[in-house]
């Protein structure tokens, strides 16, 4: 029955072999337990799936709102040029009346800048942008007046509002008008949005932790007998901790790429009639997506949620796994 | 190597398993531990394995007090000790390969040495031939052969054997028997737990009976019958 163990003939002698070195039997172990654990997650395919949309989807939605809102207020910035006052002339102001009025506002304090637009710039500009070009060609006069883009050298709203009032009042104006200050109530609004998308965040990703927490407490469970017989054998804890960590590992990452995959999918499908709209207010706007930034830290962060929902149901539920 | 010191097991419904109870095997020493259903055998077993706690006395298993033993050494303490079980207690979706290996790979052994040591210890349990099979293929001697061969794979100084005949016929049941006298033989110390009193008179080693949890007996015999 027994037979010695003696190795076949035609191998060479066995040489000694050196004393083990720790940390590499360390390093292969965890290597092997990192990809069983992916093998694991493999083995029951739509499960896992479920529980990685879940997670995706979780993630997707601040991760979209996010960009979206990086959006929004890189085209704002782009619009932004500090506050505007748009002066429209009377029709009678010639050339050269409006440069002395340029002139003469230049040396207000609260006036940075003053850019003359000529109706002839006026009316290139506006046929470009309206696409009514060639009903434009038709007209024999040129009908836009002269008008001056004063720059603010100040912020404050008030002064703005106080100067813009004043310069209504002077003979030469047809009509002032502040330029877009819808902006500076869009960036109000980004601010708190913006907030609102950080706190949503936060839930959500206390929702992924959640999710992934009871995943992998339900995969101790299911190996309950196989930790209490690694424990008979002297497992430590940290022996049966990590398969479930690398296992929230890959949940995470998994997770993590289908929520980019949602977002690319969205955004391209938006990319569309974001670059009509840019297109009309004559931008040179560029739709962030995800980059090569921005995506690396996406995985990583759904993996480190992944992790850490992992740790957290393993410490909770390992130490009540005990042989019997 | 195992000595017990009035020690009693109170479990936490409040019966009490074993009531002062003190015993000395030495290294190298083999014994069986016999009584009744319920006598309190497996809870010995349990407790040189730290699987339970001893409400009072003392415990030294391989010149550690037990009760002295924080709990994250107790993988330690298991790790010198080979157990095997009444139920076997094998994975039943691993081969016999890694059902064996399940110490080696615990304790950090490198691959080659886990095929070394696993083949080997299979091989002394007459099992070579079915390492890729898996435990349900295997008749109930068999596994209780493939738990022994996990239980002695990583050369542990102490085997803890519980009811390793439970259901074996006659001729098997004392195969199984001389398996554990030949690790005896190399130096380690055996304890199994069995009720298969006559048996264990025809082998002849020492034998500590078991009564509602008291000592009641403690034969020796000299020399060993084989
Ligand atoms: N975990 C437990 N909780 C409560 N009582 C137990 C437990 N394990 C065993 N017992 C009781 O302790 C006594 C001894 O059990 P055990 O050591 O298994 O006996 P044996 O192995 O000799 O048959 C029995 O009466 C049993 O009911
Ligand atoms: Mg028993």
């Amino acid at each position: 029955m027994k037979r010695p163990l003696t190795p076949p003939p035609n191998t060479p002698p066995r040489r000694k072999t050196p004393p083990p070195k720790l940390g590499n039997v360390w390093l292969s172990h965890q290597m092997s337990v990192f990809l069983a654990s992916l093998g694991h997650l493999l083995r029951s395919p739509l499960a896992s799936l479920m529980t990685t949309s879940v997670i995706g989807i979780a993630l997707a939605l601040p991760t979209g709102l996010y960009l979206l809102l990086e959006n929004v207020r890189n085209l704002s910035y782009e619009w932004d040029s500090s506050v505007q006052i748009s002066l429209f002339l009377k029709q009678e102001v010639d050339e050269a009346k409006a440069h002395i009025l340029a002139d003469q506002l230049l040396q207000r304090p609260e006036i940075s800048n003053v850019q003359i637009i000529t109706p002839v710039q006026a009316l290139q500009e506006y046929r470009n942008l309206s696409g009514f070009g060639e009903a434009l060609t038709a007209l024999e006069t040129n009908p836009l007046p002269f008008v001056l883009i004063v720059q603010l050298a100040t912020n404050d709203t008030q002064a703005g509002s106080r100067l813009l009032e004043q310069l209504g009042k002077m003979p030469e104006v047809e009509v002032a008008q502040f330029d877009m200050l819808w902006l500076k109530r869009l960036f109000t609004m980004i601010e708190i949005i913006r907030r609102g998308v950080l706190i949503l965040a936060t839930l959500l990703s206390l929702a992924v932790l959640l999710v992934i927490g009871n995943t992998i407490r339900l995969a101790i469970y299911n190996r309950r007998e196989e930790i209490e017989i690694y424990k008979l054998f002297g497992a430590t804890n940290a022996f049966i901790r990590s398969p479930f960590l690398y296992l929230g590992f890959w949940y995470g990452l998994s997770g993590g790429a289908i929520a980019w995959g949602i977002v690319d999918l969205s955004f391209w499908l938006l990319q569309t009639p974001i670059k009509q709209l840019t297109a009309l207010y004559h931008s040179q706007f560029q739709l962030v997506t995800l980059d090569l930034i921005s995506t690396p830290i996406l995985l990583l962060t759904s993996a480190l949620l992944g992790i850490t929902g992992a740790w957290l149901a393993v410490g909770r539920h390992l130490k009540e796994i005990q042989p019997s | 190597m195992i000595i017990f010191n009035e020690v009693s097991k109170r479990y936490p419904a409040g019966y009490e398993a074993l009531k002062n109870v003190s015993f000395h095997l030495k290294p190298g020493e083999m014994a069986f531990l016999t009584g009744h259903s319920g006598a309190g055998k497996s809870t010995l077993l349990r407790l040189i394995a730290l699987i339970e706690r001893n409400s009072n006395g003392q415990i030294v298993v391989n010149g550690q007090h037990l009760g002295r033993l924080p709990t994250y050494r107790i993988p330690y303490l298991r790790r010198r000790i080979g157990m095997t079980f009444q139920d076997h207690r094998l994975l039943v979706d691993r081969t016999i390969f890694d059902n064996v290996a399940l110490p080696l790979v615990v304790a950090g052994y490198r691959p080659q040495e886990i095929r070394r040591r696993v083949r080997a210890a299979l091989d002394k349990v007459g099992l070579l031939t079915k390492e890729k099979n898996y435990p349900i293929t295997l008749s109930g001697g068999q596994q209780q052969r493939v738990g022994i061969a996990r239980a002695v794979v990583h050369k542990p100084a102490i085997l803890l054997a519980d009811e390793p005949t439970g259901n074996l016929d006659p001729s098997l049941a004392k195969e199984t028997m001389q398996l554990f006298a030949q690790f005896n033989q190399v130096g380690v110390t055996v304890l199994i737990a069995s009720h298969a009193l006559s048996l264990i008179k025809t082998l002849g080693y020492r034998t500590l009976m078991l009564q509602h949890g008291h000592l009641v007996g403690d034969t020796r015999i000299s020399r060993p019958l084989r």
